[in-house]
């Protein structure tokens, strides 16, 4: 029976796969129209974000869940990509969108990124410490310092120059048509780095599924390890937030699919289903974006409104399977 | 043996357990007793480093066990509490192979295998081993949780309240394994109990706590008498012989 599942699993990761590359060549190559030396290369740099950013965010939000052990949590729950917004808006307010932050798009992307680790590894600094607070004061911290943040680029938005917030706008809402393209080769370094590094706590991760108290008792250092998984977590969130801005539901759908579709506890497959999932989504819905609703509307209104539905079903699955 | 040394906790600023000293022999099932709220979890706990004490050292042998890497501890010392809620599905085979893990990390040998298969016929599962956890009944999934730590094989194994939530007939099979486990395989158990009667027929030691503080330790013999019992937990218990057990009939006590 255990291997008939194995075997199951590899047929549908392998379902998903031909999915993912039918939709990725479909958007490649459909209707390309006027010069295909032009539109092509930037095709492609548009389908290598979006690949970057759906292997991003699906890593990042099944390891988040695990270490979180609550499967309708994203790790934006702890305000990361507040601090996105409040990184570009402060740069754009004292600076202007003329200075050099804005300017040296490696610079800007550099300083986003830092800042967002800063942030996250302060907070879990001082929150998190093992068996004296749990890890729900450390959401909930995050959660409300998310909400402060939010609340404080609201303030300089208000504020700031009319023109000046109108080029603010473009960064911050996630966009796959304009691509900063120089930064895909510097995002798919850090994604792979985390690969690298995330590899060898997936079997812990894998036991993490069975609670603190057990993984402690099959020698996991626990706390050490949620510690790694937070900060990893925040490294992937924000280097996709800095490349394309926040897509907010896309984890939570993406990782809950794949629980649904893969029976296993297995995170090297889980991952692997989720990250799938989400490039068909990502690459999938901006062909829609394209050819069917033709440019009138974006692919984060489609995200934030097909995950607003699903969390919904999510919220109301749960509560009657608690019951 | 576990020697624990002044072991203390506060949570805020209430002591939960206070300067307790005692020495766990081996080879012996040992159960800690004591009303509600007496520290016998935490003091578990502390032992098992779940949960780290403020003060006091524990001795695993003559090694202190904060100085153990956890991975090694791992193949000593074996800890179940007693909630054990896991959000993924798994079947009962997968959750007993978890056993393995400080040994194979993940990556199941032969051997491991072998030792699944063994404690999984340990504890009756062998022909329903392919079942999902969330498909069983509260007495099957405590001895699946039973199974994967006699699978992770250590000499010490340590259980928080098993017998909460099961039924006469599940209690009695479970304590007559964890007996099995001592008298055969030379295993040692401590226990944390609420039923008295089942420590007295059970356990080799008893160890009494009440209010955080050490009360009584000692064989079973010197502890299940009406007088030491005043002391754990102020009551009268009168006790009575019966098959060569002491019983104690605490119902109209006060």
């Amino acid at each position: 029976m255990q291997n008939n599942v194995k075997k199951r699993n590899t047929v549908k990761i392998l379902i998903l796969l031909v999915i993912a590359i039918v939709s990725i060549i479909g958007f490649l190559f459909y209707n390309i129209q006027g010069s295909f030396s032009y539109a092509f290369p930037k095709r492609v740099v548009r389908v290598c974000a979006m690949t970057i950013t759906g292997i991003a965010i699906a890593y990042a939000t099944v390891m988040f869940q695990t270490v979180t052990r609550n499967r309708i949590l994203t790790p934006s729950i702890i305000g990361i990509d507040s601090m996105y917004e409040v990184v570009q808006t402060v740069i754009y307010f004292f600076l202007g969108s003329a200075s050099i932050f804005v300017v040296d798009r490696y610079l800007n992307f550099g300083t986003a990124i830092v800042a967002m680790v800063i942030f996250a590894i302060l907070l879990y600094r001082f929150l998190f410490r093992a068996d004296k607070y749990p890890i729900f004061l450390l959401l909930l911290a995050g959660m409300i310092i998310g909400t402060l943040l939010g609340s404080l680029v609201n303030f300089l938005q208000v504020i700031i120059d009319p023109i000046e917030y109108l080029s603010l706008q473009n960064r911050l809402f996630a966009s796959f048509t304009n691509v900063k393209s120089e930064l895909v080769g510097i995002s798919a370094i850090i994604l792979i780095a985390c690969f690298l590094y995330g590899a060898r706590l997936m079997r812990d991760l894998d036991v993490m599924n069975l609670g603190r108290d057990n993984a402690i008792n099959l020698g996991i250092d626990y706390d050490k390890i949620v510690l790694r998984v937070l900060i990893l977590a925040s490294i992937l969130l924000a280097t996709s937030t800095a490349l394309v801005g926040p897509v907010t539901f896309l984890g939570l759908i993406v990782s809950n699919l794949a629980y649904q579709f893969l029976v296993t506890y297995k995170h090297s497959i889980l991952i692997l289903g989720a990250s799938l999932i989400s490039i068909i989504a990502l690459v999938g819905g901006q062909f829609l974006v394209l050819h069917v609703f033709e440019l009138q509307t974006t692919i984060s209104v489609i995200i934030n409104f097909i995950g607003g539905l699903y969390f919904i079903y999510l919220l109301l699955k749960e509560s009657r399977s608690a019951r | 043996m576990i020697e624990i040394k002044g072991l203390t906790k506060f949570f805020g600023k209430k002591p939960v357990v206070e300067d307790v000293s005692v020495k766990i022999e081996s080879g012996k099932i040992t159960s800690f007793i004591g009303p509600n709220g007496a520290g016998k979890s935490t003091l578990l706990s502390m032992v098992s480093r779940l949960l780290d004490s403020d003060t006091g050292e524990v001795l695993l042998e003559t090694t202190n066990v904060k100085k153990m890497k956890s991975q090694d501890f791992a193949k000593r010392v074996a800890i179940l509490k007693q909630s054990n809620f896991i959000n993924v599905r798994l079947t009962i085979r997968e959750l007993v192979a978890f056993g393995r893990y400080p040994y194979s990390k993940g990556r199941l040998t032969a051997e491991d295998n072998a030792k699944v298969d063994e404690a999984l016929e340990y504890m009756n599962l062998t022909d329903m081993q392919d079942k999902f956890l969330d498909e069983l009944s509260g007495g099957q999934k405590q001895r699946a949780f039973i199974s994967m730590v006699i699978a992770q094989d250590t000499d010490y194994i340590l259980l928080d309240e098993p017998l909460n939530n099961l039924d006469m007939k599940h209690s009695v099979q479970i304590m007559k394994i964890l007996r099995k486990l001592v008298d055969e395989l030379g295993k040692t158990v401590i226990i944390v109990l609420h039923d008295i009667n089942f420590a007295s027929v059970y356990s080799d030691r008893i160890v009494a706590l009440k209010d955080g503080r050490l009360v009584k330790d000692g064989l079973t013999s010197e502890i299940i008498n009406t007088d030491s019992l005043r002391e754990v937990y102020d009551m009268t218990i009168p006790v009575q012989e019966q098959g060569g057990c002491r019983i104690c009939v605490y119902f109209q006590s006060h």
